[in-house]
């Protein structure tokens, strides 16, 4: 709107470039922290409940839940940041305070990137018994029929996921293979075309339960002793 | 090398070979190809040479007169833009597609950026590259060859309403299913399942491919009509088989477990039509000769690297996309000696000593 | 600015991000989230409305503090402040709705690099009293978001066959997957910007020469 080749005015004394920047940065502060402490109860609010929909969808029946974490010393209730080694998984119980299941994350690669699920897992029949997406970068048309082609989603009604004999790990590791060629329950009968996508869900749930698993079954009292407790604390209004 | 000069004195009257001249050879060196794949695919491949060759005609009137360029001149490069993309189809598009694709291939491909002899892509494989894009999934539906009542009636997805997904075709494939089919092209059957189909399929044109891919020697016929009569830069083709068959022997020798031997590479797919139909297209391709031999070269190396270590795979469309990228750099960096002068360009970058002339 | 050319009116001001000055179709600043995040109409108008508030709230602390800010240190001053707004909106955001913050992504942090907010604090704001600033933000503000919106729209309907997750072609419509990948956005932007050219040459052709070659 002004001529660009303004006259160059004299320098400014350096104690008003500080007095200024001061001032801008404290009032900039307090926009952010008044922002931060209005939004603070909203936005935990708002992560609790999509995490407890993730969970409850793949674990028809809860009602409440609450977080642990599987080390190698045991299971503990997740408090702070997860230690290294520790796997984060929810556990999920029905109104009367049962334990239903057991959510977790797996991870793989897929066709285009990391492909994130949510699984879940009951502990009195020994398999995985449900299964939803949380992120992935899959070719749309592909890739996504994950989400909702009925017939792999099939595959994770009751997908066995038992322990070895030594408890160590999985009595049979859990896999994708070629559409029509699922002749086990612990296969993943995978979509034609979508081969890649699948057999990353594949293993990215198969290196979790194999890790996971073993650390949970003998502790597995833990989660159902606690459950009185969770009822009451871990449910959402 | 067929480049000769010819010194004349003046005055300079050439008939020479018109555009038009060109063209229409390069028309009549493809009919035996789509006829071809007409006998294969029935009336569904018929519908999609001619949904695709008029949409380019088409498309190329209507830029033509918006732009207020006269029309005549270039119609029969747009058939042959609509030709080679419906060749490099799968027989089961539905039409709508292809004619999205046929549109593409000229507004995006041709008109913005001037016209005929203006691309810098190959129109055909601009409009192909947006439809693998935008419906991955109906081009990567393949139907068997030779099926039973193809001249009587289409594919069901060739008539699909426009707008619409094409419906589910396993259970149409398994009616019609000849021995052996398998609903992969062989290099999806070699990357995800390991398996090398047989030599013979693909002279036969039994291979599951896009509509004008199935036949190699076919292609290598009409080719050679052209570049007998001296319409196709013969040196382009060599050098993409070439190039292509001599990486895939490296890759093959230094592991023969996991890579096909050179002829699959070969002989799979759409690398023949590529590199002598689309390769070789005059405005997109370099024109120095040490260019179009470099040019040729990365196009079969690029092939063979997507093919073996891409996401995708098949990996001509792409290979030809980026040499006719770089084709204008290559032009540039190997301008031909000229007599009586110092060399340059490519030769001189990597010969940095000073020349001494007497 | 021309001699002898009067300030603009508030009319104007106010119009000339919408139209003669368009972030988006004329200026084609802000390019990073008008590609990025216009998957969707929605996606399209929040990011317009989050860039907006940035640049209000910006515009009027710039402006309020233009006559004590020293010139040798305007531009981190400017720089803390839209910081700040960033930060407030990604707050608000993520406290809204956490589908859309996750939709929208690292592209609500980048409205801080976003050129129309600094290039409006810098050209605008910091010489023009807070009520004018603040009409030309609105305005521009506007505008972008109407950009982001033709975007999005577009990508959408073809993407996925709805507006504003409408289905509008019924359940058998087959998406453009092209549409809603980054290429998508790069043929659609290139598609307004042909209609806008267009436009404008065909305006400039029909002998109304009166706004084309004035320039802001």
């Amino acid at each position: 709107m002004t001529p660009v080749a303004a006259p160059v005015p004299p320098a400014t004394p350096s104690a008003a470039m500080i007095r200024t920047l001061a001032l801008v940065a404290t009032v900039c502060g307090v926009l952010i922290v008044t922002a931060y402490q209005g939004t603070l109860t909203a936005v935990t609010a708002n992560k609790r409940v999509a995490l407890e929909r993730a969970v409850f969808k793949v674990i028809p029946g809860a009602v409440t839940m609450r977080e642990f974490v599987a080390t190698s010393a045991g299971v503990v209730p997740a408090e702070g940041p997860t230690p290294a080694g520790g796997l984060r998984f929810h556990a999920a119980y029905d109104r009367a305070g049962a334990l239903l299941g057991v959510a977790a994350e797996a991870a793989a690669t897929g066709y285009a990137d990391v492909v994130r699920v949510l699984y879940a897992w009951s502990p009195e029949r020994q398999a995985i018994t449900g299964f939803g997406v949380i992120a992935h970068r899959e070719t749309p048309g592909i890739g996504d029929k994950i989400i909702t082609d009925a017939a792999f989603l099939k595959n994770f009604e009751a997908l066995d996921a038992s322990l070895s004999e030594d408890m160590k790990t999985l009595a049979n590791a859990i896999r994708a293979v070629p559409r029509g060629s699922k002749r086990n329950p612990w296969e993943i009968d995978a979509i034609a075309g979508a081969t890649v996508t699948c057999k990353a869900v594949g293993r990215g749930i198969n290196d979790s339960a194999s890790r996971m698993l073993p650390l949970l079954m003998p502790e597995l009292d833990k989660l159902r002793g606690d459950a009185g407790t969770a009822a009451g604390e871990g449910a959402t209004p | 090398m067929t480049s000769r000069i010819e010194l004349r004195a003046a005055p300079h009257v050439s008939k020479g070979a018109s555009v038009e001249r060109i063209m229409f050879n390069v028309v009549v060196a493809l009919l035996p190809i789509c006829a071809f794949a007409v006998v294969q695919y029935g009336l569904s491949a018929l519908a999609l040479i001619v949904t695709t060759t008029l949409t380019c005609m088409a498309s190329e009137r209507l830029f033509n007169r918006l732009a207020g360029r006269p029309a005549a001149l270039s119609d029969w490069s747009a058939a042959i833009t609509g030709l080679l993309l419906a060749l490099t189809l799968p027989p089961a598009f539905p039409l709508w597609m292809a004619a999205v694709a046929g549109f593409v291939a000229i507004a995006l491909g041709k008109a913005l950026f001037g016209g005929i002899g203006y691309n810098v892509f190959n129109p055909a494989l601009v409009g192909r590259a947006f439809v693998q894009a935008a419906f991955p999934a109906a081009i990567t539906t393949w139907v068997p060859a030779y099926y039973d009542g193809r001249f009587t009636a289409f594919i069901p997805t060739t008539l699909t309403a426009p707008l619409m997904t094409p419906p589910n075709l396993s259970e149409w494939v398994g009616r019609h299913a000849v021995d052996g089919f398998t609903g992969a092209t062989p290099m999806a059957r070699w990357k995800f399942e390991n398996q090398i189909a047989e030599v013979g399929d693909f002279l036969s044109g039994m291979a599951t491919a896009s509509v004008g891919e199935t036949s190699a020697p076919l292609i290598l016929i009409c080719g050679l009509f052209l570049a007998v009569r001296g319409f196709l830069d013969w040196r382009i083709p060599v050098a993409v088989l070439g190039s292509a068959m001599l990486l895939a022997l490296v890759f093959h020798l230094a592991d023969p477990g996991r890579y096909p031997p050179p002829v699959f590479v070969l002989l799979s797919g759409g690398l023949v039509l590529g590199a002598v139909f689309m390769a070789t297209d005059m405005a997109t391709s370099p024109v120095t000769p040490l260019g179009v031999w470099l040019y040729g070269a990365l196009i079969g190396a690029l092939t063979v690297v997507i093919r073996y270590f891409g996401g995708l795979t098949e990996g001509v469309m792409y290979a030809i996309l980026i040499g006719n990228a770089l084709a204008p750099l290559l032009d540039q960096l190997t301008p031909p000696r000229v007599f009586g002068q110092a060399r340059g360009g490519l030769r001189d970058h990597f010969r940095r000593k000073p020349e001494t002339r007497p | 600015m021309i001699p002898g050319r009067q300030e603009p009116t508030r009319f104007e001001e106010f119009m000339e991000g919408i139209w003669k000055q368009n972030p988006v179709f004329v200026m084609v600043l802000g390019m990073c989230p008008a590609l990025a995040v216009t998957v969707s109409a929605v996606n399209a108008l929040a990011m317009g409305l989050a860039t907006t508030f940035v640049l209000l709230g910006s515009t009027l602390l710039v402006s309020l503090m233009r006559k004590w800010v020293p010139r040798e240190v305007r531009i981190a001053t400017y720089i803390v402040i839209i910081a700040t707004f960033v930060t407030v909106v990604d707050y608000l955001i993520a406290a809204i709705s956490l589908a859309l913050y996750e939709a929208l992504g690292a592209f609500i942090q980048l409205i801080v690099v976003n050129c129309i907010i600094l290039g409006r604090a810098e050209a605008h704001a910091s010489r023009n009293p807070p009520g004018r600033a603040l009409i030309n933000a609105t305005g521009m503000g506007i505008g972008f978001t109407i950009g982001l919106f033709a975007l999005g729209s577009v990508r959408e309907i073809l993407g996925a066959g709805k507006l504003f997750g409408v289905a509008l072609f019924g359940p058998e419509f087959q998406p453009w997957v092209i549409m809603v990948l980054p290429p998508g956005g790069f043929f659609v932007l290139g598609a307004w910007l042909l209609l806008f050219n267009w436009l404008k040459t065909r305006g400039a052709a029909s002998g109304k020469p009166a706004e084309a070659n004035v320039h802001a």
